[in-house]
């Protein structure tokens, strides 16, 4: 795997209030598998470098790669990638890395996606993959978000319900049309295990949750990957 | 040359020195792990030293805890870019488990109770270096950081200082683990930034 690639931001997405979608154009870039994620370097006038790491949000598509950047407060990295870095400006990424929370088409199997919040970006990227190809296996997405203006996505999760079962569970604010009231993540809100593999991704007292749920519901513990943050 | 990330400015300078290349500090303990979080009780638990020959000997929960206890104050550092300062553990120095058995093997091999593992080299876990560690700042280990019983290998990346952590297997060869094998680099030296393989 090569050093740092310069990739220039071509366009910034509002997907939330604080959460922002981020395409980079990367010369080379030599493609990833959903669920992969990149390092971004920023780097001051005074040479300071600063990096972290982001998840891929859509499958590989040539020399575009697309990034889910939430803000938070008084975050040295994240308020600037969010807001402030100028639309063909560049930073230096190293990547795809991570091995272990990707999936593929190939996978045979059903599939169940469980994201909070601003967790639904390397879960996406699985999504678009599974949409993209001819995979018949079931797909589940249950995307946990305080309330409807926490989703990210929200037009493209909308058509791939056609596709793909996705339930929307607010833990705080349901909106009047809910099928659920507000609550965090219960068993009764889970799909029957079904051999499924799992993706977890969220805040980490989330994924500590929703693993816990999906070990007492069945699911075997060396098909549950998880990501965490926070 | 185009200038990168025009009007960024960075905040963690001060810490130079004491911050190995490419890491922030954190205050607070963030939680990394590949799957669902293993409880294992503390009377279901051992912990076992197996050597080259297949010659092992094995703790339980309160033999361990009879053994001599350190108190070691270290730095740690996750590969995934935070440092945190001045943790605060309580555990078996590895040289008391690994002087109980013979051995003339030049790795180790630490297995979790859910099957990660991790390869070190065993002049890394000797002599000081590391520990089998059960209390987190004044608190017994919690199952998300490991507990009831972790490596702590402070100099290390800390994917080295494996959670659950159920026994050494001691090898002549190398043995990539999980993440060894998954892209991750084979030592992890925070200070010479391995990462990943190609570092």
């Amino acid at each position: 795997m090569p050093g740092w690639r310069r990739a220039r931001l071509t366009e910034r997405t509002d997907q939330t209030a604080t959460g922002r979608t981020l395409t980079f154009e990367v010369a080379r870039w030599p493609g990833h598998l959903p669920g992969q994620h990149v390092d971004v370097r920023l780097t001051a006038a005074d040479g300071y470098q600063a990096v972290r790491s982001y998840s891929l949000a859509a499958p590989a598509d040539t020399d575009r790669i697309e990034l889910g950047v939430q803000a938070v407060p008084g975050g040295e990295v994240s308020p600037y990638l969010a807001d402030d870095l100028p639309v063909d400006a560049e930073v230096e990424v190293k990547g795809p890395l991570g091995g272990w929370f990707v999936w593929t088409p190939e996978e045979p199997g059903p599939l169940l996606l469980i994201a909070g919040g601003s967790g639904i970006v390397p879960l996406m990227a699985m999504l678009r993959a599974r949409l993209a190809s001819a995979s018949d296996a079931p797909c589940t997405l249950l995307y946990s978000v305080r309330g409807p203006d926490e989703v990210w996505y929200a037009t493209e999760l909308d058509s791939a319900a056609q596709h793909t079962h996705i339930r929307r569970l607010y833990t705080r604010l349901a909106p009047a049309d809910s099928e659920r009231p507000a609550g965090r993540v219960t068993k009764l809100d889970l799909p029957p295990a079904e051999g499924s593999r799992c993706y977890v991704c969220g805040p980490t007292g989330f994924v500590e949750h929703v693993s816990a749920l999906l070990l007492g519901a069945g699911h075997a513990p060396d098909q549950i990957r998880t990501e965490r943050f926070g | 040359m185009g200038s990168l990330s025009p009007g960024f400015h960075g905040k963690t300078h001060a810490f130079e020195g004491r911050l190995p290349p490419g890491q922030y500090p954190t205050e607070s303990f963030p939680v990394l792990s590949a799957g669902p979080t293993p409880h294992i009780p503390t009377d279901r638990w051992s912990f076992t030293v197996t050597t080259e020959v297949g010659e092992s000997r094995t703790w339980t929960w309160d033999e361990m805890m009879a053994l001599p206890q350190e108190e070691p104050t270290v730095d740690i550092h996750c590969v995934t870019r935070w440092s945190k300062f001045d943790t605060t553990w309580r555990g078996v120095s590895l040289d008391v488990l690994l002087d109980e058995v013979e051995t003339a093997a030049d790795f180790v091999v630490a297995e979790s109770f859910d099957g990660y593992t991790t390869n070190l080299p065993l002049e890394d876990v000797t002599d000081g270096k590391a520990w089998l560690a059960h209390f987190f700042d004044g608190f017994a280990l919690s199952p998300d950081h490991g507990g009831p019983a972790r490596l702590v290998i402070p100099h290390l990346y800390f994917w080295k200082s494996a959670k659950w952590v159920k026994g050494l297997i001691l090898t002549p060869e190398n043995e990539p683990g999980f993440w060894e094998s998954a892209g991750y680099h084979d030592y992890g030296d925070p200070w010479r930034e391995q990462r990943y393989w190609s570092d």
